[in-house]
């Protein structure tokens, strides 16, 4: 097997230091690069959009100590994208702190553009002409959520068969929506890069056990496009909700401010009426409120930032006969 | 003038989030003027606070419009302003990202959704806005291009420019699309700086808005009569752009005219003071936006020049 660590793109910062985007290729040992490139025999994993979403640096790792384990059975090339926002990684923030900016929001970015859009345009340059990409995002720190895939209902006939084979336990289709046009995914699936967006798990932290089922479904993936010749789990049948038009979820949101105490945790299945959890008032110790489910259905999502003001979003339920 | 409170959410360990909103007159629904919605916004609170000012001594004299009513938000984001945070405390969301709001979804969406309601009706909608990038503007009003826009309209404020731009995908979810998209007539105006107190600029905006609702028969009021607008949409600007990163150094300011091949600003080596760039116009024209911080990133834009009609 051949590796290299590649740069994709560096900027010069002010002070000594470049910015620097890097991906680690592996591919078959005496294969042309450019021949594979053609082939379509390409996966792209990209995560670290979001600097505080680090479920992917696990899968990263376990995805490439795998494949190194038995590097004979690679017959494509592999594409890891570990760190997209170096700066947010570095800062534990989630955009790009020096400008206060979602990276998910300036693709596909501009090559005259400026530092930030320029970076952008140069990994959808970088990724262009790769069969699947896999971008890998962990909620955010507020929330975590059961492994799944987000589709835009746009591209949902592309991508659901890649989805379904991806070993996660949810696949979510979600409606269009205008603001959604600047996102990674968004841009490549409109330039026939075929992009699935996974999320699960929490910000700031990492569940190896989410790691490993996704790393899993990445295989299994790799095994349906020609990239990996060796035996892969079997995946799980996940449940799909076609919910372009946004009645299969019911969002629980914060009727007040307080500290929401979780009493259920994410895929749970409830029934209505059922305590998801509590606010509570600690100065004047009172329960402000009781959160309990409207629906019955799969509790998919949960809080896991107690802090919670007016809105915050505590829960979310995929109702019970969409199951 | 009557204070009241628009929109509320209790806090926790803080005093209430409280948007507060001054009405002057009564009747039609005219003029909604809303200054800051990021905690950056201080000049924006600033030239609201002196806008308030202003129309107060006027209603005093009698000088509103029999069946006009005026509203002035000076902020929309007190929480964020008092920690010195640009957007939402706990989620770092963008207010001004999340029009026209939703009264069931998230706190800034429910916070969006509490500001449209109360602003959505008027007949022209008013906001003090600012960039996204830190820099000085010449002051100008800008509008997006959704098909509604009226330039002629946004001629009357008597400010040196009016800016025409096409809406990017998240422009959607700003105030002034969906003011516009609801039928307002909506208007964004930059003054020249954001998170500094520029008074010369917030008293010839403030000016530009008496100017304009004197000629809107809202109010009577007399004032300096202004320019005559020039309007340019904003891909003909020029942008001037760093091809090294250091310290930057600028010799003009926005509203300054410059020459081709002046000397604009220089970028030198933080650790030597070597200068790796010199920066040139490339035309003559007006230094519509300056960059105004030390650092200066590669491929930024420093500077966007309005080219001379001759050049």
């Amino acid at each position: 097997m051949t590796e290299k660590i590649i740069t994709v793109v560096s900027v010069q910062l002010p002070i000594d230091e470049k910015l620097k985007i890097q991906k680690h290729r592996l591919f078959p040992k005496n294969q042309d690069e450019k021949e594979l490139e053609k082939s379509g025999r390409r996966i792209a994993i990209v995560t670290g959009i979001h600097g505080d979403e680090l479920e992917g640096q696990f899968v990263c790792y376990e995805l490439c100590r795998r494949i190194k384990e038995n590097s004979a059975l690679l017959s494509g090339i592999v594409d890891i994208y570990p760190a997209m926002n170096p700066f947010g990684i570095d800062n534990i923030s989630r955009g790009i702190p020096a400008f206060d900016l979602d990276m998910n929001r300036i693709f596909p970015g501009n090559d005259n553009g400026d530092m930030n859009e320029y970076i952008a345009s140069q990994i959808v340059n970088d990724i262009e002409g790769t069969e699947l990409c896999i971008d890998i995002h962990a909620s955010n720190i507020f929330l975590t959520e059961v492994p799944q895939v987000r589709i835009n209902e746009l591209h949902k006939d592309v991508l659901l068969p890649y989805a379904l084979k991806s070993n996660v336990d949810f696949i979510w289709v979600y409606g269009a929506s205008t603001v959604l046009e600047s996102t990674f995914a968004y841009s490549l699936n409109t330039r026939n890069v075929k992009t699935l967006v996974v999320e699960m798990g929490v910000g700031m932290r990492i569940t190896p056990e989410y790691g490993n089922q996704l790393v899993d479904g990445i295989f299994s993936l790799m095994k349906e496009l020609g990239i990996w010749q060796g035996d892969v789990s079997s995946v799980r049948k996940p449940v799909v909700s076609n919910d372009a038009s946004g009645k299969d979820v019911c969002y629980l949101n914060a009727p007040c401010s307080g500290i929401f105490i979780k009493e259920k945790n994410h895929g749970s299945m409830v029934k209505k009426g059922d305590v998801i959890g509590k606010i509570i008032q600690p100065l004047s110790g009172e329960l402000l409120s009781l959160i309990k489910a409207e629906e019955d259905g799969w509790l998919f999502t949960i809080r896991e930032y107690p802090i919670v003001e007016e809105g915050s979003l505590m829960g979310r339920i995929l109702k019970g006969d969409r199951l | 003038m009557k204070e009241e409170t628009l929109y509320e959410i209790k806090g926790l360990y803080r005093d209430d989030f409280r948007i507060r909103g001054f009405r002057f007159g009564s009747g039609e629904k005219s003029v909604c003027v809303i200054g800051s919605m990021r905690g950056n916004e201080y000049q924006q609170v600033f030239s609201c606070s002196h806008l308030i000012e202003r129309l107060k001594a006027l209603e005093e004299k009698g000088r509103i419009r029999e069946g006009k009513e005026i509203l002035v938000i000076p902020c929309a984001n007190p929480y964020s302003m008092n920690v010195k945070k640009r957007f939402w405390t706990i989620d770092n969301t963008d207010i001004n990202r999340m029009f026209p709001g939703y009264n069931l979804g998230e706190t800034t969406q429910r916070i969006a959704d509490g500001i449209f309601k109360n602003v959505k009706d008027y007949k022209i909608g008013i906001q003090f806005a600012s960039f996204y990038m830190s820099g000085n503007f010449v002051p100008q009003v800008r509008m997006m291009k959704t098909g509604r826009e009226n330039t002629e309209l946004a001629s009357q404020f008597g400010l040196p420019y009016v800016v025409l731009h096409n809406p990017r995908p998240f422009d959607t979810a700003t105030l002034n699309y969906n003011w516009q998209i609801w039928e307002t007539n909506a208007f964004s105006i930059y003054t020249t700086s954001t998170s500094a107190i520029n008074k010369k600029s917030a008293d010839s905006a403030v000016d530009a808005i008496l100017n304009f609702l004197s000629k809107q028969e809202i109010i009577d009021y007399k004032g300096h009569e202004g320019y005559i607008s020039r309007v340019v949409e904003s891909k003909e600007f020029v942008n001037v752009r760093s091809e090294k990163a250091g310290f930057f150094e600028s010799f003009v300011e926005a509203g300054e005219k410059v020459r081709k091949n002046q000397l604009l600003a220089e970028i030198t080596d933080p650790y030597t003071a070597t200068v790796l760039q010199e920066i040139r116009s490339p035309e003559n024209g007006i230094i519509a936006f300056a960059h105004n911080e030390i650092l200066i990133y590669q491929n930024a834009a420093v500077f966007k020049i309005i080219k001379d009609i001759d050049s």
